[in-house]
């Protein structure tokens, strides 16, 4: 059911409004909307009698267990809670904002993507899975993004979206290492266990971490200072986005998780040294800059801040009053600042303007409007009889309690701020004489499903005021949930004993009220220019120029090392790799005996000059690599030797494979070279030292590093391979059967590149030949056919062929299968093409220009591809294998394995990507030498 | 010299060669040095299965040792997919020179102006 919550907008809600849309209008379309929520909302209601009790629902599925990130759902009280505001609130936004919109305003883009931040909302507060919820946390910064740039066309809006996405982006991430990490210590990523453990968790070395990297995340998405700057920028959204995202949810998800992980971190000195402080430096600074803000917007932003500045002081207190409060203020402030963002919303739709220098006098015009902004902005104010003033009295309880004096004392300035800026709202918007030169002159009231969502809020702000005891039931469960523990008897009432907070409350009013009073003597703040006092000092401008500086830096990075050339990058590569592998590998002290059997000096005695072989054609291949055929064929000679070694140190198949391998390619550099200058020129000497240094650095680091790997012991994880081989892949060649079985995927993955890279070379060569540049040098090497050779291969294509098939039939249990006999095959026909002449081969096979290999090769795929699907049929996974040996009259034993299909798609496709790859380079010599007919 | 060090010695030789290859400014050169490169990483995973005499990973009533079949698998693909890649790169570099009648895989001031 938990799960159906989430789905319900994330799939039903997203598709429908964004189909619904373009075709039934803006009203259907929020109707829609409205429908889903009230369906998830219905749905998660369904599951509240059991939350009341006191008890949790949960439910579980796994997604990706390796990762431990899975699909784990909890609803405690703190959850119902907040996911009853996200739905409920959510409900009365899209109400609001379907007679909000203009004409010309999508309701598709808008509702979809409502409906993809309010999925991402709940999922967070019902994840129950660390990850699951960084998962939804970012899903919530991208639908942030898109909501608040919805009217992508103005500029401020998406500076204003990409800002929000950049602070809260990087804090997601920090978050999301911070959850990793927790993991990491805890053992699971499951929360409600990892909360359990709290003290457990409280004590391992690496927790500070773990809790600066959370709290990173939390204190930037819940925009605090100083990552606060992007929240009055992303005040370019449409109202009825700021009034849901940032005033009742998404700016609450920080808190939420401070919440959720109560239990974690309460307690930890750290922790209150930072939330604290952060808490509290919001706070006031948000209460004091609101004050001067002339939008109507900006200065709702501000209070927010502030506002969330005040839950996260409570929080940062780390005691279970303090969770108390906070739960308390985050009701209440979803209540009145929802509500007080949607009168923002009501001026700025009926006036086009939002300026409170200009919008003067409204209540003339908005009397309804006008009235519910007043109750909403009383409970900001915290007077008595409206909400905000209970969790304002508790809010100053619980500070005179803080470890310091100056908790309670900016505790009050911020509160008198408050008042003040909830007094300008007010008077400046619906008193303080006529209005000013507006670009709508004539407002009045908008239609009543505008102003119904205020009403209601508005009404419940009252209610909760003057009736403060209907809360306690819900904020002593909920804080209960959050603590992890019983909450001391809550006594929510008008008129509490007197005390110091009573005081403090007198001062906060009367100091803001004489406060506003004199700064609005002859409008003096109307003249002032908050943002011309902070100017550059803004977190805007030192966000903006710290992007600069980063763009830059990456700039000038980019332009030192992408250079155009590939030497320069090849040398970089190989500098870094070798520091990482200097700094990074932890060298031996001693070295010891490996593990397998000693070698006879009769292996030696062939192994040393295969050795001096190598070190032979290496040298030479430095003193004449320039001279082009000498070079390929010193380097076939090092492929020869490399094969040799596979054949002797155990591994037929590798051996059989180089050789057939190095036969293809030594053909296929010589193609090539025919077609490019003979010669390698000469670098500057001094760039050649660079090189060389370079290239000497890197021999000796891998030599090091491979004879490190030969006399260091290790476990190997391939045991297991040598004993299932026969058991469940029912062949004897342990490596083919890897290849065919055990890791079929990677071979099937391995086979697809080699049928694109042969695809991609193929596509490269149409129209090479007609080019002028390659008839000016093409030699008239491989001219002539040998009458020897064309006799010779003759006779020894049928028998290579039959060794191909011979060799692919024995595959599974003896050194062979379709790498092998693929590559035999392509050999044997490219040896014929040489003898017979490529033109007379490409006719013989009909080739048609590669046309017909390109077939072979998404044959092979393809079969490969159907053999593994096969296994559906069975209800098996994709590629799982068969076996069975049936005895069979005159042929013995014969070992079936659905193996053995996959594997003759390996064989196609490496017939038909060899071919493929040398076919066009013949192709093309053969289309060289007709222009050259033709041009004579 | 024992067989390790033979054998490490031969992959450092050989991956020397490879890189001084491949940081030469010419495609040809670059390609022989990929191919090298291929041969010294495909010995060096090898080893990591360790040396092994007379003991195919083939699972045979007569014969108790057997090497360690995983690198082996991985070097099998690996040879045919260096094989491709080089190949693909070679077609890169003759399909340039067929046009531009240039093979240095640097772009010269002229190609920068025209990107951009």
């Amino acid at each position: 059911m938990l799960t159906l919550v989430i789905v319900l907008p994330l799939l039903l809600g997203t598709a429908a409004c964004a189909w619904a849309g373009a075709r039934l209008g803006r009203r259907a379309t929020a109707a829609l909307a409205a429908a889903v929520a009230a369906l998830a909302l219905g749905a998660l209601l369904t599951q509240a009698a059991p939350i009341w009790a006191g008890g949790a629902v949960a439910e579980a599925a796994q997604w990706v267990p390796s990762l431990g990130l899975n699909w784990q759902l909890r609803a405690d009280a703190l959850s119902l809670f907040f996911a009853t505001l996200i739905l409920a609130i959510g409900l009365l936004v899209i109400t609001y904002a379907s007679y909000y919109l203009g004409p010309t305003d999508p309701p598709g883009k808008f509702y979809a993507t409502l409906m993809l931040f309010m999925a991402a909302m709940l999922g967070i507060v019902l994840a129950d899975n660390l990850l699951l919820l960084v998962v939804f946390w970012e899903l919530t910064s991208l639908a942030s993004f898109l909501l608040v740039g919805y009217w992508s066309e103005q500029s401020p809006a998406r500076r204003g979206a990409r800002q929000a996405l950049i602070v809260t982006g990087v804090g997601g991430v920090v978050l999301a290492a911070g959850a990793l990490l927790l993991g990491e210590i805890g053992g699971t990523h499951q929360i409600s266990a990892l909360v359990a453990h709290g003290k457990a968790i409280q004590n391992h070395p690496l927790f500070p971490w773990a809790l600066v990297m959370v709290l990173f995340g939390a204190l930037t998405k819940s925009a605090q200072f100083p990552f606060h700057f992007w929240l009055p920028d992303a005040m370019a959204a449409p109202t009825p986005v700021s009034a849901y995202l940032h005033s009742a949810t998404m700016v609450k998800a920080g808190l939420f998780l401070l919440l959720r992980l109560h239990p974690l971190f309460a307690g930890s000195a750290l922790f209150e040294t930072v939330a604290l402080p952060v808490g509290l430096a919001t706070l006031t600074l948000g209460a004091v800059v609101a004050i001067f803000k002339h939008d109507l917007k900006g200065l709702l932003a501000y209070s927010t801040i502030s506002h969330l500045g005040l839950i996260m002081t409570m929080i940062g207190l780390g005691t279970v009053e303090g969770v108390v409060v906070a739960v308390l203020h985050i009701f209440n402030h979803a209540l009145f600042k929802a509500a007080l963002f949607m009168s923002a919303g009501i001026v700025d739709h009926e006036t086009g303007s939002r300026d409170l220098r200009h919008v003067n006098g409204m209540m003339r015009y908005l009397p309804w409007s006008g009235l519910f902004a007043i109750i909403a902005a009383a409970a900001m104010a915290g007077i008595p009889f409206f909400n905000g003033f209970l969790s304002k009295e508790l809010f100053f309880t619980a500070t005179l309690t803080a470890p310091h004096p100056l908790v309670p004392i900016l505790a009050t300035v911020a509160a008198a701020a408050s008042v003040a800026y909830s007094f300008r709202f007010i008077h400046d918007t619906f008193f303080n004489g006529e209005p000013g030169p507006l670009p709508n002159p004539h407002p009045h009231e908008p239609a009543w499903g505008m102003r119904a969502p205020v009403a209601l809020l508005a009404f419940l702000c009252l209610l909760f005021g003057v009736m403060p005891w209907l809360a306690e039931p819900l904020i002593t469960r909920v804080a209960a949930a959050a603590a992890g523990a019983p909450v001391p008897e809550l006594h929510l009432a008008l008129w509490h004993h007197p005390g110091l907070h009573v005081a403090m409350s007198a001062v906060a009013l009367a100091g803001g009220g004489i406060a506003y009073a004199l700064l609005m003597t002859n409008r003096f703040l109307h003249r002032l220019d908050i943002d011309r006092l902070f100017g550059r000092r803004a977190g805007r401008w030192l966000f903006a120029a710290l992007v600069a500086r980063m763009v830059r830096t990456a700039a000038w990075i980019t332009r030192r090392t992408e250079t155009g050339s590939l030497t320069m990058i090849v040398a970089l590569v190989w500098v870094s790799a070798l520091a990482l592998v200097h700094f990074t590998v932890p060298w031996p002290q001693t070295a010891s005996t490996p593990a397998a059997p000693q070698p006879t000096f009769s292996t030696l005695l062939v192994a040393f000059p295969l050795w001096l072989l190598v070190a032979f054609s290496a040298g030479a291949l430095l003193f004449w690599h320039a001279h082009r055929t000498v070079a390929v064929l010193l380097t076939g000679v090092i492929g020869l030797v490399s094969a040799v070694a596979f054949a002797l140190l155990s591994a037929p198949d590798l051996a059989m494979t180089q050789i057939a391998v190095e036969v293809v390619s030594t053909v296929m550099l010589f193609l090539a070279l025919s077609f490019l200058p003979k010669r390698t020129p000469a670098i500057p000497f001094q760039r050649r030292l660079v090189h060389a240094a370079i290239a000497v650095a890197a021999g000796v680091t891998v030599g090091v590093l491979a004879w490190w790997l030969l006399v260091t012991p290790r476990e190997s994880i391939s045991w297991y391979f040598l004993a299932e081989a026969l058991p469940g892949g029912g062949g004897r060649n342990v490596v083919n059967v890897i290849l065919v079985d055990f890791r079929g995927y990677d071979t099937f993955g391995e086979i697809t590149v080699l049928g694109v890279a042969a695809l991609g070379a193929w596509a490269l060569f149409f129209g090479t030949s007609r080019a002028q540049h390659c008839t000016r040098q093409t030699s008239q090497w491989l001219e002539p056919h040998p009458h020897l050779l064309r006799v010779a291969t003759t006779v020894m294509l049928p028998a290579a062929l039959l060794l191909s098939v011979y060799l692919f039939l024995r595959g599974h249990n003896q050194p062979g299968g379709g790498f092998i006999a693929g590559l035999v095959t392509a050999a044997a026909l490219l040896l014929v093409s040489l003898a017979h002449g490529f033109a007379a081969a490409n006719q013989w096979v009909r080739a048609q220009d590669g046309w017909r290999f390109a077939r072979t090769v998404g044959a092979g795929i393809a079969i490969a591809a159907a053999t593994g699907a096969a296994a559906w049929a069975f209800g098996r996974p994709f590629l799982t294998s068969a076996h069975g040996h049936p005895q069979l009259p005159l042929l013995g034993e014969l070992p079936l394995a659905s193996a053995a299909l996959f594997d003759l798609g390996v064989y196609v496709t490496v017939v038909g990507a060899t071919l493929l790859l040398l076919t066009p380079l013949a192709a093309a010599r053969r289309n060289d030498r007709e222009t050259k007919e033709n041009g004579r | 010299m024992t067989l390790e060090g033979l054998v490490a010695s031969a992959i450092g030789i050989v991956t020397t060669v490879a890189v001084y290859l491949l940081l030469q400014p010419r495609a040809f050169a670059t390609a022989l040095g990929l191919t090298l490169l291929s041969y010294a990483v495909n010995l060096f995973i090898f080893v990591a299965g360790g040396l092994w005499i007379d003991a195919p990973p083939v699972l045979d009533a007569g014969r108790r040792l057997s090497t360690d079949p995983l690198p082996q698998a991985l070097i099998l693909t690996a040879i045919v997919i260096g094989f491709a890649t080089t190949a693909y790169l070679l077609a890169l570099a003759v399909r340039r020179f067929a046009v531009t009648g240039d093979e240095r895989t640097h772009l010269t001031p002229k190609h920068t102006e025209d990107a951009r």
